[in-house]
């Protein structure tokens, strides 16, 4: 089985403050990973190191091939290969849902204007959102922005998907439906890297589940180890929630 | 003592009316240019480029226009290139636009949120490509009102081009004034028809940024 | 074609050149203090009942903010020298630039006074405040906090400005840059040298207006923080 993310003793600091003390793990071809962890353990930097959104200062990172701890990586090459979906779904304002989704293959992977609404129509099919192919963002609601957001990733056919917290700015009916539609794309055996609150989803979809803890993993397993918890930072932060 | 105000002061005045949209417009264009490539550089990645054209917008804001004016009128005179008057004036009037609009338009590009960069490097698209598509569109609904608002700013500075020779209005009502000696009544006139070139253009532009803060609390 | 530059034959110049600048910073002072007082009376004639005086004051504004300083200079000095009123140049210039000014500063104080959440003023009538009161303590001192970065800045640009009132031949600082550069014939040397002067007092003016800032806005020295 092939790692498609490598990481090895990652150190990442902002200033003086070391966020990633030494961090390290891979990711098979199709397995789901969920990262859980208190707030400020580092669970958006290690994932944001991952496409190169933050430089590491030490370690080794390996994503799709691409050795990625050295100054003179192809980020566009790297990127064309790993999705990314924010918190926040950050789309474009002021495009249409279509345009949004097709921004991206229409000036990267240069698709002829002609097949572009194709590609949106069945991004958005993937998240069941095909009739808001003509809606502006503001139109939609947090749940509906969100699934869009995943259909433009899903547009480049990333084969690494990275997911922040995307359900947590999402009122809680809301949160649902966006989770159906990632729990849909694991079974279709997308590789996905999930930072997630949502343990019920972490048991249920992820293969693997690593618990960070100030700037290390502290315990990794299989979704049952949230049953299970080894330490004792692993049990106080599953009864305390989050 | 030269006789009373007639039709044919009020024609010369309009001819000179017309010369001050002309340089207006010339300033404004040719400034907006170079206030494009202003703004690119001070959000450049390159550090030096950044310093570079902070240093210029800093001398330029922090000199004053007429001063920016002689430089560029005996400047070019010393080494030769005898300008005419509408071109040496056009010259500085673009200087001075580039620094302040480039300072502008930073700003605005800087007001959209710095995740939307972020998304379109997700995206793979180039740091062009995202300016073009990305965060342009969304800058350029911010910086209509301020950008209206410095069009009135260049029109009133024109009137600095009288002092190089330029005939447009304020060398006009001058020239007039020279034979009549009725400045209440010439400059009076002469700054009404400033006002009715200005005062469009600045209700224009508060009623924009009125409409712009309306739609931003509603998507808020 | 080469020119050869030659700044030094304009050394013997520069008590003239000091006396210029020094003119310049002086009418500078004069018209930010007055141009302030008129700004600040204006805001209030806008925001009050009286509604010939807020008309009045609104006029005035518009009519600066959309007329070229020039104009106005030339308006104001030979319309009056033409009514009798001969002035003399230092004080018809200081006068043209405080008219000019102080409008400017009455958009920008009630742009600050805008800020200022009703609620506040409901608070101070209710604490028994009179209305010179609250528009001191409550309105004002506020307002002139929020906007003092954008004032400071404005009192700038006025410096910068000024050198317009050489057209009136007054002997700031580039009335004497024409005066030097016709005698020296070293137009081009000439201008460059007050170009770097005025930029250095603006640079001066600036930290100036800083320090001045953190001298009577105890709240932005303590905390450092815009209100
Ligand atoms: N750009 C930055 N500059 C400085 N410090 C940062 C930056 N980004 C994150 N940090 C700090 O790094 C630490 C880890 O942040 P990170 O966002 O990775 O945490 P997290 O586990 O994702 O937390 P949360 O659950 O709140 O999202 C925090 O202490 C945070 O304050
Ligand atoms: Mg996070």
């Amino acid at each position: 089985m092939s790692a498609v993310v490598k990481l090895h003793d990652i150190h990442k600091s902002f200033g003086s403050v070391e966020v990633l003390k030494g961090v390290s793990f891979e990711i098979a071809k199709g397995e789901v990973v969920a990262i859980i962890g208190r707030s400020g353990s580092g669970k958006s930097t290690a994932l944001r190191c991952i496409n190169r959104l933050e430089t590491i200062q030490s370690g080794t990172l390996e994503v799709c091939g691409h050795r990625i701890d050295n100054e003179a990586v192809d980020l566009r090459a790297l990127r064309q290969d790993v999705g990314m979906v924010f918190q926040s779904y950050n789309l474009f304002p002021h495009l249409t849902v279509e345009e949004n989704i097709t921004l991206a293959p229409r000036r990267v992977k240069k698709l002829a204007n002609r097949d572009a609404r194709a590609l949106a129509l069945e991004s958005l099919q993937r998240v069941g959102l095909a009739e808001k192919i003509d809606a502006y963002p503001e139109q939609l609601s947090g749940g509906q922005q969100q699934r869009v957001a995943i259909a433009r990733s899903l547009a480049m056919q990333p084969k690494v998907m990275l997911f922040d917290e995307v359900t947590s700015a999402l009122d809680p009916q809301l949160t649902g439906e966006v989770l159906r539609v990632m729990e849909t794309l694991a079974r279709g055996g997308m590789t996905m890297v999930v930072v997630t609150h949502e343990m019920a989803f972490a048991r249920r979809v992820a293969n693997r589940v690593i618990f960070m803890h100030q700037g290390k993993v502290w315990e990794t397993g299989p979704g049952d180890m949230l049953a299970d918890p080894k330490t004792p930072e692993l049990r106080d932060f599953i009864s305390n929630g989050l | 003592m030269g006789g009373s105000f007639t039709v044919n002061h009020l024609i010369y005045l309009l001819q000179g009316m017309m010369w001050t949209v002309v340089l207006s417009a010339l300033a404004f264009a040719l400034g907006g240019v170079a206030g494009f490539g202003v703004m690119l550089m001070r959000t450049a990645r390159t550090r030096l480029l950044r310093q570079i054209s902070f240093v210029y917008v800093q001398l330029i804001q922090g000199t004053p226009l007429l001063i920016v004016l002689f430089v560029v009128y005996f400047g070019l005179g010393v080494v030769g290139i005898e300008l005419p008057p509408l071109l040496a004036a056009g010259v500085s009037l673009m200087v001075y636009s580039s620094a302040f609009l480039g300072e502008i338009w930073r700003g605005c590009v800087e007001a959209v949120p710095r995740t939307q960069w972020e998304a379109s490097e997700c995206l793979a698209l180039t740091r062009w490509q995202t300016l073009v598509d990305v965060i342009l569109p969304q800058a350029a609904r911010i910086a209509t009102p301020p950008t209206v608002g410095f069009l009135v700013q260049v029109m009133k500075s024109t009137s600095l081009a009288s002092v190089v020779g330029f005939v447009e209005l304020t060398r006009a009502a001058q020239v007039v004034n020279n034979s009549l000696f009725t400045p209440f009544l010439v400059f009076g006139i002469a700054g009404v028809l400033y006002f009715a070139l200005c005062y469009p253009l600045s209700r224009w532009s508060r009623s924009l940024e009125r409409k712009l803060n309306v739609g931003r609390r509603q998507a808020a | 074609m080469k020119y050869n530059f030659d700044f030094a034959s304009l050394q013997e110049y520069w008590p003239e050149f000091l006396r210029g600048a020094l003119m310049t910073l002086e009418m500078t002072v004069i018209a930010c203090v007055f141009g302030l007082v008129i700004g600040v009376l204006c805001a209030i004639g806008r925001r009050g009942k009286r509604k010939w005086l807020a008309t009045l004051c609104g006029a005035y504004v518009e009519i600066v903010r959309n007329t070229p300083y020039l104009i106005q200079i030339f308006f104001i000095f030979f319309g009056l020298a033409s009514a009798g009123l001969k002035l003399p140049i230092f004080a018809a210039a200081v006068l043209t630039m405080v008219f000019n000014v102080g409008a400017y500063t009455a958009e920008i104080v009630r742009a600050g006074m805008d800020t200022i959440h009703p609620g506040q003023i409901e608070a101070a009538e209710a604490l028994g405040l009179s209305t010179p009161q609250i528009y001191w303590d409550v309105i004002l001192r506020p307002s002139l906090e929020r906007v003092y970065p954008s004032l400071s800045g404005q009192f700038v640009l006025m410096m910068l400005s000024s050198s317009v009132t050489s057209q009136i031949s007054a002997e700031e600082l580039t009335g004497v840059a024409n005066s030097v550069q016709s005698e020296s014939f070293r137009s081009f040397e000439t201008f460059i040298v007050v170009a770097v002067l005025y930029f250095g007092m603006a640079m001066m003016l600036k930290f100036a207006f800083h320090l001045f800032g953190q001298a009577i806005f105890p709240r932005r020295r303590r905390l450092g923080t815009p209100l």
